[in-house]
């Protein structure tokens, strides 16, 4: 579903940009793994209930669909509930400090391509302290897999309010009311230009997997939003695009080639999910405003949009991440877009592979010298 | 250039110029190029490059001079001199700038033409120094440079204002003359940076030897002066400044090491020239990442390092002060990184072009915790490259982040170097981690019994996954711990490696020349210069003096306490208001006599003679 854009100017020397496709370049096994493979002997200290349990499970579970080699692979977050993951994953992995796990892992992935890098970071982690190196990472396209868990709280630190927090919300740190307008990490992230953005929920196992699943075989920086509950100080944010009775109506599910149609519908008195062949009569759609923007509409209008993740052009991706109501879902933006650590292997390999090779007593005898007997 | 007339020629063993101009003038080209060819002649040498923070402060004002100052001799010299014998001032504003450090009866060489009365008025002058009697305490030489410059090119094509850029290079002719330099490599490296621009290149030739030629033939200089080459050890040398040095042994310890360089690096003075040196070597497989901010540089490090490269991030004192957190995780990860602080004057931005020694306690103390890192200092130029190779030593064999303390003066300065014969570098390789051969489980914290270093394990070893943090870990296992014994255990297991180290490092040695010295002089860092300079002025007096140097100043060498307790008195000058001496008193309880200054300028050595010989006096 990716087209390439090209970076501006030309390499160097003539020579081609590498294409490399998903996971290229990353060992895989021929043995057969199973969830158990990527579990490790550490006790799980999430509080009972907390989404975050979902989301490990998931990316245990769909691991070894990858078959990649698990000495391959490496974990890396920042600090925050979520960022014990690393811990409960048998990769390598690291716990580093707030905020900084993009920038690490830049490191990591800008010198090892032969491992798959995933950075596990919260609202709090990733928008607030580390915001800087999360939207110079999405820009720079280093090959890595970004799952921020966003629980609108900051949970480690026991329940302040967090950059994703509804204004006015209430917490022990704003006891009258959040003053701060929210960051939408989708916007955000088609904002720093990233060729990989989406966003899914804890508790729909199905998306959730769907969504990684993609997110791994991304060639460069994937942002992935979780909508993740804290059941402990936000329980509930996210109950609308749960609960049976009220999601349909309040989520959008994003399917590359279907029309943008959300809603229940009652035919032949069975409920039916929403999406592509939904009754029109009960569904509703979605639609370029005149404002620029997106709307909602009546599901048959002929001006309903056709999801297409591929699209260079982000405006539509970031018109539709706008939406509040309903909540999309699904993958916004998979483009394809020459990574930085691939470019940079590049360059390292253009110069290690022509001429002789690199003799340090010459560099160091480069210009001018002069002898002394 | 042959001589047309024979002029009476004169030796000196030594001789500091100072070339003097606006930021525009091109003046640290000027004298990087006068350098170069004193370098090729065999002198020895030592520069000061000094310049403003602004690229282009106001033409004509006193905060955009920019001055290059470079001693040269026929013996081995330690520092850029203390006072000009020549000063070549390119307008008032240099004049102005500079005169009272030129040595009474020294050569001044004003390009008069500059000398008008709106550029006189722009820095106070109500008159004409050069028509009054201020300056009969020098030799004053009256070029009018400019116009001398613009009559060599009249036929050249270029604009006036072309032109008269070119008046740098006339006074570099002038100066060549006078000194008897060869002007051979000149002529070659013009015709290598304007190589796009002939029409230029021909011009800056021809203002080049305009100036020699009019040495030869003027009345105003009646002598000329050699130099005779230094006796020096032999080898190949070439010419090096202090960050060059260092990206140069950067590139050394990871060939040696054989392990992939990484840099992280945000680009801040006077560290920006390391980043752009490691740039350019990618055929040695460098990998440099110019990161978002300090904290990401030194992260990317921290995770090239966890994937098995020797990673350096290079910067100055801000970017330590944003790096902090990091290091402290680098500490607990026990990971090897190289953190290079360029120090230059604080505290905030302060004196972004300028030297100073004050970040040695940001270094030692500054994270939270006990967080010990090891400490190693350049003392001069080249010496970097050792130091940079040590550095690298002490990260890859303890797995430790480790600090560099340069300094601006180091930067940019420059000396002969004798280039090493690369088989003769130390062999930095270490192993990584295998899959435990007992069957047994893989500790990442398990622990070598000889200096406490902890296995290194790449990502891509099989049997090897593990997961480490910033969390207490438990001993051998790694695994988290909160368990208050265990964090005892960790924090005195960290200090006692970093303390070990001492054991693989050279004891302090003690030059006496003597034996009869009371008084020791110790320093660390780019002090060496001056402090040894001094030292040796002090012994030509008739005075007994001892020097030592530390090049490590975590863990100090092991005979550190004997040294300082075997004098009677120990002086300790420093370009910040003691921190040495604070470290020092507190671990040996010895009452070192501090000399701060914190000016932005190296000491000079005959300031120093004055405090030692004080400290002598008193004994
Ligand atoms: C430098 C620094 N500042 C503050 C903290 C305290 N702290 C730890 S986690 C956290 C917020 C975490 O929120 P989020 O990223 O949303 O993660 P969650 O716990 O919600 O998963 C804060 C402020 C810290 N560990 N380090
Ligand atoms: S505080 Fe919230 S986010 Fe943290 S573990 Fe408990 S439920 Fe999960
Ligand atoms: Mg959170």
């Amino acid at each position: 579903m990716s087209e390439t854009v090209p970076p501006r100017s030309g390499p160097p020397n003539g020579s081609s940009w590498p294409v490399r496709q998903g996971l290229d370049l990353v060992p895989t096994t021929a043995d057969k793994q199973s969830a158990k493979d990527f579990k490790t002997d550490q006790e799980v200290r999430w509080c009972p209930g907390c989404g975050d349990y979902a989301v490990l499970a998931a990316v245990q579970g769909f691991f070894p669909e990858l078959g990649l080699r698990r000495e391959n692979v490496v974990f890396v977050s920042g600090i925050g509930c979520s960022s014990r993951f690393p811990y409960y994953m048998n990769t390598y992995g690291m716990h580093s400090i707030h905020g900084r796990a993009p920038a690490i892992a830049t490191g990591i992935a800008a010198s090892r391509p032969d491992l798959s890098v995933w950075v596990i970071t919260g609202d709090g982690d990733g928008l607030s302290i580390g915001g800087n190196h999360l939207i110079h990472a999405l820009r720079r396209n280093v090959n890595l897999k970004i799952l921020l868990f966003n629980n609108r709280i900051y949970g480690l630190t026991k329940g302040q309010y967090s950059p994703t927090s509804e204004l006015g919300k209430i917490t022990k740190s704003t006891p009258v009311g959040s003053l701060d307008h929210p960051f939408n990490p989708v916007s955000l992230a088609l904002g720093a230009e990233a060729t990989f953005v989406a966003r899914t929920l804890d508790s729909d196992r199905k998306h959730l997997t769907a969504v990684l699943r993609a997110a791994a075989e991304h060639r460069g920086t994937a942002f992935v939003e979780i909508y993740q509950n804290c059941n402990i100080f936000n329980d509930g944010a996210f109950e609308v695009l749960k609960d049976p009775d009220t999601r349909d109506q309040a989520l959008l599910r994003l399917e590359p080639g279907s029309p943008m149609i959300f809603g229940t519908s009652t035919v032949k008195g069975s409920r039916t999910t929403s999406g592509a062949g939904a009754s029109p009569t009960t569904s509703r759609g979605v639609r370029r405003g005149t404002d620029g923007g997106v709307e909602v509409c009546a599901a048959d209008d002929p001006a309903v949009l056709t999801h297409d993740p591929a699209l260079l052009d982000p405006s539509t991706a970031f018109a539709v991440s706008r939406l509040a109501q309903p909540t999309p879902v699904g993958i916004f933006r998979a483009v394809s877009r020459p990574t930085y650590d691939d470019l940079m292997q590049h360059q390292v390999d253009l110069a290690t592979s022509t001429g002789s090779p690199a003799d340090l007593g010459e560099l160091l005898r480069a210009g001018d010298t002069w002898q002394i007997s | 250039m042959t001589p047309l007339v024979h002029k009476p020629v004169e030796q000196r063993d030594g001789v500091v110029i100072r070339f003097a101009g606006d930021s525009g003038d091109g003046m640290q080209l000027t004298g990087d190029q006068f350098t170069s060819q004193t370098a090729a002649f065999g002198n020895d040498l030592s520069t000061l490059p000094d310049f403003p923070a602004e690229i282009r402060a106001p033409a004509g004002t006193l905060p955009g001079v920019s001055a290059f100052q470079v001693h040269f001799s026929d013996h081995e010299i330690l520092t850029p001199g203390d006072a000009p014998d020549v000063l070549v001032a390119m307008n008032p504003a240099a004049l102005k700038a500079n005169l009272a450090d030129l040595r009474r009866g020294g050569d001044l060489i004003v390009n008069t033409d500059e000398f008008t009365p709106r550029a006189l008025a722009r820095v106070g002058y109500e008159r004409s120094p050069l028509d009054d009697d201020s300056l009969e305490s020098w030799r004053v030489h009256a070029v009018s440079l400019t116009s001398m410059t613009l009559e060599a090119l009249k036929d050249s094509g270029l604009s006036r204002k072309e032109a008269e850029r070119a008046k740098n290079m006339f006074a570099l002719g002038l100066l060549s003359w006078l000194y008897h330099r060869p002007t051979a490599g000149t002529v070659a490296f013009l015709g290598r940076k304007f190589a796009r621009q002939p029409e230029i290149a021909k011009a800056n030739v021809a203002a080049f030897e305009a100036g020699w030629s009019f040495g030869e033939t003027t009345e105003s200089f009646s002598v000329s002066y050699q130099v005779k080459p230094a006796t020096m050890p032999a080898g190949t040398y070439r010419q090096i400044s202090g960050n060059l040095a260092l990206a140069y042994g950067l590139i050394a310890a990871s060939q040696r090491a054989a392990l992939p360089l990484f840099l992280g690096a945000y680009p801040i003075t006077p560290a920006s020239d390391v980043l752009h040196e490691l740039s350019k070597h990618k055929r040695f497989g460098v990998r440099a990442f110019q990161a978002e901010d300090e904290i990401a540089a030194i992260g990317a490090a921290l995770g090239a390092s966890f994937g098995g490269s020797l990673a350096v991030t290079t910067t100055s004192g801000p970017g330590v002060a944003l790096k902090s957190e990091t290091v402290g995780l680098a500490v607990s990860l026990e990971l090897p990184l190289v953190i290079c602080d360029i120090q230059r004057g604080g505290p905030s931005t302060g004196l972004p072009t300028k030297t100073e020694q004050a970040d040695l306690l940001q270094a030692m103390y500054g994270r939270n915790g006990e967080a010990p890192v090891p400490i190693v200092a350049p003392r001069s130029p080249a010496d970097c490259f050792d130091a940079a190779l040590e550095a690298c030593r002490i990260a890859l064999t303890y797995r430790t982040p480790v600090f560099l303390l340069s300094d601006g003066y180091l930067a940019n300065g420059a000396e002969p170097w004798r280039i090493p014969d690369v088989a003769s570098l130390p062999d930095l390789r270490v192993p990584f981690a295998t899959v435990p051969s007992d069957g047994s489980g893989y500790l990442p914290y398990a622990r070598d019994p000889d200096n406490l270093a902890r296995p290194w394990a790449r990502p891509g070893t099989p049997g090897l996954e593990h997961r480490i943090g910033g969390l207490e870990k438990a001993d051998r296992t790694g695994a988290i711990s909160y368990d208050p014994d265990n964090h005892d255990t960790m924090v005195r297991l960290r200090q006692a490696k970093v303390d070990g180290i001492a054991r693989s490092i050279p004891a302090m040695v003690v030059e006496d020349p003597s034996g009869e010295a009371r008084v020791l002089v110790l320093g660390w860092g780019s002090t060496y210069g001056p402090i040894g300079a001094a030292c040796r002025q002090v012994r030509d007096a008739g005075g007994a003096v001892a020097q030592a140097h530390l090049r490590h100043l975590n863990p100090f060498p092991t005979n550190t306490g004997d040294v300082l307790g075997a004098y009677d008195r120990v002086l300790l000058p420093e370009m910040n208001l003691g921190q040495l001496a604070s470290l020092l008193r507190a671990r040996y309880l010895v009452d070192v006599i501090p000399y701060n200054r914190v000016r932005g300028m190296p000491f000079k050595s005959g300031e120093l003679v004055g405090v030692i010989t004080d400290v002598i006096d008193s004994v």
